[in-house]
């Protein structure tokens, strides 16, 4: 048995990336600004190997001759850490063992392809660090090098025996006694068994155990504690809730099914026989009708605390999970496009602030795209929409939303598992990844998260699930399985618990593939492993399913039976590990009852700075990260993969203009069209979540409008990401917001069809012994899926001509709480903008006709920065000039004097306001089909590229820049 | 005129296959989708096609790097019956990802003495791209870019830059007129002047400093051709990005690539009969 490292270098001449980007990073975290590093890619091998084989295998698999050199020797021989020149030291990274290392696993099987046999292989990554001190080296290991959570380092020279990990499993059954403890006992059972539940629900348990008498095993305990967490049952918004604010009092007993669901149902029936959903807040994502043969489906989920941890596992698992919501809806959707919404901490805040355990925001931001990115364009899904929002409140706890939208048959929507069904195991085999998932996303970070639950983070494997995404296709269309999930939080406890609710299962634990031996049965029943899939196959079909999973080569193991018992039992060889009533399990939970109070804010006035500079303040928004350019972040995506793009993120002249929303066509032989667009605005929850949600919505309404979207075919979702409501203030911001939400979707006809929440995010850390607790902003986001019957009449946002008419539709109000204006002066106060329902759907309904109708040449909506930033926008998109004058914009602003007037028309961010550009030779229809509306005519587009803003059509202009640095101002801050 | 059969190679990560045979029934070919384990258990498999496809995506998640573990399986189990394919004058086409399959497997360059003489490695920016470029062909050796002048078309990968072991290699290349597809500066030069196509053009037009703008290369025969754009992501008018700046409603750019693959083996199906 030999150990074999295998060093790639670049070649003579070539760049060494890897080694120029930790340089990099190291400057511009502030920890050195004249690192120098060279950087190896390592294989290990263990396997008989003879020095022959290692040298074909560097050569031929490994290493490509044109481009890179390698170094082969055993672990241990001298020749690997003799340094290329002297003086520089030697820093090993390679993933801790366990951890999910998909190119290891692909190079064990392509060693075999050349008749090789190897037992493990193992990456790792080697640095070459010039003469750099103890302190620094320990700096740019922890902060840049190597993520703790994943990966260990190792420096100086390799002493590595053996690859293997595991070691064999002594079955023991385990049980928890619970029954005597006293309630300080209970709950220190729930901290240190990391089940994170309540003393009621520790004392429900107690109670249940006591009268069956006898004490749970472990596999029960953890049980319970998966389907209970707030990750999987909700159990905080789906609770009695007891809510008071200005109005008066109000008592839930289901506060997400009597305001968010409620507005659904309510619209479903006033839709009577037209209603076009299908299947919502049931399955793993909502379910509408698209066209005769297919419907669509749409989830976003959140995946904030591993990614605080490890944002580019977390994104990557984040990610990687959301889409097999889709696959495991119905009888399974093809994924055909992803959003992903970020929010972070400013990039340039100072490294030496950062509370202890806090990775840097910029590292945090440069991690989760890639970690999007490799696993989004891994499976072959555009990336088309997205947003990243910054705060410093998002520091210790950022935020990342991951949606997928699918297509799935009419007639594959529903499912229903079969008594006398195989349970059934697809995809990546069980390993001890990923424990406690479930249960940790329902707790607070803290500053020793990092150490506490290492065990939730992971690493993903696109390839797998693309696999086992291909299997689920080929498996639906044949009629081979009748039910099917996702394994997500909670792992094969969630999945098989959900599955059989209404039957029954047996498991039988020991049946499962395993990464490698030892694991407990309780670590297979729970753990969260990536890329799994449970179905539910009939006796009848297995032989064929598994000759199509053969054929693919992917695992399908089956792991137990649905049983008509009402019961879940759990067995490892022949011994009972579990057995629990469904009964129990889903329904056992004690309703929760938590206060929940709102006070509006006072609002205050807000009194913008004499003589401010309206073109000053225009640059300085343009900059502001929020609306900066993302174009960093959107190339890195693969946005254009099957082959139906239509509207892309990046829009005009030069490709670089920000889009509203994407439009895809899902079905390549048809022009009918989905447009992706979303909401947010985290600023305004400040001064009211109840206006905060409805702009949410309006946002992401308009923004699927303003490409062409029909305004009475949209579905929305919510995600909501909040602090800790056992507040009950912060429960009240909440609840205010679901009220909303609620109002404004039925006034609408906008049903909700999905959503999922994501509570106590926050992050403590000690600071002279004193406990802080940062909170992060009420987050909510709103995530729309709009229709287009022909995407050939959709608009982009960028100018098109010179001499056609601007016409600003929609009104103005005094609404400057909450804007990009008070942020980047500095003001606080004003009014934050609020939705007038009525007014707004007329206006989405006109513009609606006035685009299908072909008079409307681009469209913008008004968001963060308001006007000015819509037609700086508009411009330098277009590379087409514009003059714009302020005396014609219908507002209802009242006693302002002339310059607060005119700061208000051009910066407020009142909703419902699009910017049109029209054709002259249409302005007269375009006017017709806006009648009745507040609209106007406010200026026209030039040949000279410049934008130019009069109070008067002959008065100083208040505004006038090229477009070039409008642009520029737009683009630097993110231009990475 | 008979209509020419497309396999269509699928593997673990393969995930442009389904838009590249709808953009070959587009142009009037039949296309099957045929998975690689499939092929190693039957491989006269591809004597009953005219045409063999390689499409883009992430083959065994190009781990190691990009498309050089279904490199290796073609080279150590299919070697000899697809050479068989092209010694039969038939087509091969790889895109992006299956360019550089193509080319790390030596179907598209002899490796000689074993040594690969050319590959495609990292970008020069370090990451993933997805953009749109102008593209030029040089010469006339490619059947599948037969009467194009010029395309736009989208790329989108991170191991794209086209890098031969050396000049003289490199230059022999070129000499036989292989490196068929290069990389542009938007605006053309000015009719009638004779631009050098080897100066390189700055990013991000040529998007990841590939030798000589390289973005396509065929093999001596002009017969087996691979190119990192995506010619299946430009068939549609609303493929385009700026289509909504664009009046005239015509065919994708893309879409001459599939025909010419059609209409070359429908004529040689002609002749031969």
């Amino acid at each position: 048995m030999n150990l074999w490292e295998i060093d790639i270098y670049p070649a003579e001449g070539q760049p060494d990336l890897l080694g120029q980007t930790v340089v990099a990073d190291a400057a511009e975290l502030g920890i050195c600004s004249d690192l120098a590093a060279q950087s190896v890619c390592g294989f290990l091998i263990q396997g008989n190997l003879d020095r022959a084989q290692a040298h074909q295998l560097a050569n031929e698999l490994f290493a490509d001759g044109v481009v890179q050199r390698t170094v082969v020797a055993p672990v241990g021989d001298q020749v690997l850490s003799t340094p290329p020149k002297p003086g520089s030291r030697l820093v090993h990274v390679m993933p801790k063992p366990g951890v999910m290392d998909p190119v290891a696993q692909s190079a064990l099987e392509a060693i075999a392809d050349f008749g090789i046999k190897a037992d493990a292989v193992r990456t790792l990554r080697k640095y070459w660090l010039d003469e750099i001190p103890d302190d620094l080296l320990a700096r740019v290991c922890g902060r840049i090098l190597a993520n703790d959570s994943i990966e260990q380092v190792v420096p100086g020279p390799l002493e590595l025996e053996r690859l293997d990990v595991g070691e064999p499993y002594q079955f023991e059954l385990v049980h928890v006694p619970l029954r005597d403890l006293n309630d300080d006992q209970l709950m220190e059972l729930s901290r240190s068994g990391q089940l994170y539940l309540t003393l009621v629900e520790m004392q429900t348990i107690q109670a249940h155990f006591r009268e069956l008498g006898r004490e749970p095993t472990d596999a029960e305990l953890e049980s319970v504690a998966q389907t209970w967490s707030e990750h999987c049952s909700h159990k905080t918004l789906a609770g009695r809730i007891a809510y008071r604010d200005e109005r008066g009092e109000r008592h839930f007993e289901n506060m997400l099914k009597e305001t968010i669901f409620a507005a659904t149902v309510e619209i479903r029936e006033s839709l009577g026989s037209d209603d076009w959903c299908v299947s919502v807040f049931k399955d793993n994502a909502g379910i509408v009708r698209f066209d005769e043969s297919y419907n669509v489906v749409f989830k976003v989920e959140t995946h904030n605390h591993p990614s605080a941890l490890e944002p580019y596992g977390g994104a990557n698992t984040g990610i990687g999970g959301v889409i097999r919501d889709p696959m495991g809806t119905g009888l399974g959707a093809k994924p055909i496009c992803n959003t992903d919404v970020f929010c972070f901490a400013p990039p340039e805040t100072p490294a030496d602030s950062l509370p202890e355990g806090v990775l840097h925001p910029r590292r945090v931001m440069k991690r989760v795209v890639a970690g999007v990115r490799d696993y989004g364009n891994r499976m072959g899904i555009p990336t088309v929409n997205g947003a990243v929002y910054f705060d410093p409140r998002y520091l210790g706890n950022p935020l990342v939303y991951c949606g997928n939208v699918g297509l799935i048959p009419r007639d594959k929507s529903a499912k229903e598992t079969q008594a006398g069904d195989w349970i059934v195991a697809l995809g990546g085999r069980t390993g001890r990844d990923g424990i406690h998932g479930a249960t940790f996303s329902s707790a607070e970070l803290t500053s020793e998260s990092d150490t506490l639950s290492g065990g939730a983070v992971q690493i993903g494997n696109a390839i797998m699930e693309k696999m086992v995404l291909d299997v689920v296709m080929a498996a639906r269309d044949r009629n081979l399985y009748s039910a099917i999930t996702d394994c997500g939080a909670g792992g094969f406890s969630s999945a098989i618990g959900e599955m059989g609710e209404d039957v029954g299962a047996e498991v039988w634990l020991d049946k499962a593939p395993v990464k490698y031996a030892g694991l407990s049965y309780t670590e297979i029943w729970i753990s969260e492993a990536q890329e799994r899939m449970v179905l539910s196959v009939p006796p009848e079909k297995w032989e064929e399913f598994e000759a199509l999973c053969a054929a693919e080569g992917v695992e399908a193991t089956i792991l137990g039976k649905f049983v008509p018992t009402g019961r879940l039992v759990l067995k490892y060889e022949d011994h009972e590990v579990a057995n629990l009533s469904m009964d129990f399990l889903h329904g056992g939970r004690p309703p929760i009852i938590r206060d929940a109070v709102y006070e509006p804010p006072q609002v205050t006035a807000l009194t913008p700075a004499p003589e401010t500079d309206a073109g000053d303040v225009l640059t300085r928004i343009l900059g502001a990260l929020n609306v900066a350019s993302k174009e960093w972040v959107i190339r890195q995506y693969d946005h254009e993969v099957q082959g139906g793009s239509v509207i892309k993120p990046l829009v005009g002249v030069a490709n670089d203009g920000p889009s509203d929303a994407a439009v895809v066509r899902p079905v390549l032989d048809s022009q009918q069209g989905l447009a992706i667009s979303c909401g947010m605005n985290p600023h305004y929850g400040d001064y009211d979540t109840y206006h905060m949600a409805t702009s949410a919505i309006d946002e992401a309404v308009r923004n699927c409008v303003a490409v062409g979207a029909d305004p009475r075919r949209i579905a929305i979702l919510d995600n909501f990401c909040w602090g800790y409501t056992d507040r009950p203030e912060t429960l009240g911001s909440l609840v205010r917001a679901a009220l909303a939400c609620h109002d404004l979707a039925v006034a609408w006809g906008t049903p909700f069809i999905s959503g999922k929440d994501s509570l106590n995010n926050e992050f403590s850390h000690h600071v002279d012994g004193r406990k802080e607790t940062i909170s992060i902003p009420p987050s909510l986001l709103i995530s729309a899926l709009g229709q287009i019957d022909d995407v050939r009449h959709c608009v982009t946002m960028d100018l098109k001509r010179p001499g056609s008419g601007l016409y600003l539709v929609g009104l103005t109000h005094d609404e400057l709480g909450g804007s990009h204006f008070s942020l980047v002066q500095g003001l606080t106060g004003g009014a934050v903008p609020t939705v007038h329902p009525e007014r707004a759907k007329q206006t989405f309904a006109a513009l609606h006709q006035a685009i299908r109708s072909g008079l409307v040449r681009a469209c913008h909506d008004l968001s963060e920065g308001g006007l000015a930033v819509a037609a700086a926008e508009m411009a330098f998109a277009g590379g087409c000039g514009a003059t714009l004058q302020l005396d014609s914009v219908p507002h209802a602003i009242e006693n302002a004097d002339d310059d607060e007037l005119a700061l208000t028309l051009l910066f407020a961010e009142s909703n419902s306001r699009f910017l049109c550009e029209v054709r002259p030779d249409q302005q007269a229809a375009f006017e017709n089909t806006m009648a009745g509306l507040p609209f106007a005519r406010i200026g026209e587009t030039t040949a000279e590229t410049r934008l130019t803003i009069r109070r008067t059509a002959n008065g100083e202009p208040l505004i006038a820049a090229a477009l070039e640095t409008l642009k520029t101002a737009w683009q630097a801050p993110l231009q990475w | 005129m008979a209509t020419p059969r497309v396999l269509i190679l699928r593997a673990p990560g393969t995930n442009c296959d389904q838009e590249t045979a709808f953009a070959f029934e587009r142009a009037g070919a039949e296309t099957e989708l045929v998975h690689i384990n499939r092929l190693l258990e039957d491989r006269r498999l591809p004597n009953a096609f005219q045409i063999l496809c390689l499409p883009g995506g992430f083959s065994y998640g190009d781990d190691i790097a990009a498309g050089r573990i279904l490199a290796n399986q073609i080279r150590h189990h299919l070697d000899d019956v697809l050479h068989e394919f092209k010694a039969a004058e038939k087509l091969i086409l790889g895109i992006c990802n299956g360019f550089q399959v193509l080319l790390k497997s030596g179907l598209l360059l002899d490796h000689a003495d074993g040594a690969p003489p050319a590959t495609l490695t990292w970008n020069d920016s370090g990451r993933f791209e997805d953009r749109w470029v102008q593209l030029v062909p040089a010469g006339t050796a490619c059947v599948f870019l037969r009467g194009v002048e010029s395309m736009y078309l989208p790329i989108a990968h991170a191991e794209g830059k086209f890098v031969t072991s050396n000049a003289p290699v490199r230059n022999a290349l070129a000499d036989r007129g292989q490196l068929v597809l290069r990389y542009a500066a938007p605006a053309p030069a000015a009719a009638g002047c004779e631009t050098d196509l080897d100066t390189p053009v700055p990013f991000p037009h040529n998007p990841n400093g590939s030798e000589a703008n390289v973005a396509g290369v065929c093999d001596p025969s002009g017969r087996v051709f691979g190119l990192m754009p995506h010619p299946e992501r430009y068939i549609e008018h609303t493929h385009h990005p700026r289509w909504t700046r664009i009046d005239r409603r015509e065919d994708g750019d893309g879409l001459a690539i599939f025909r010419n693959a059609v209409h070359y083996f429908a004529d040689s199906l002609q002749t031969q009969s």
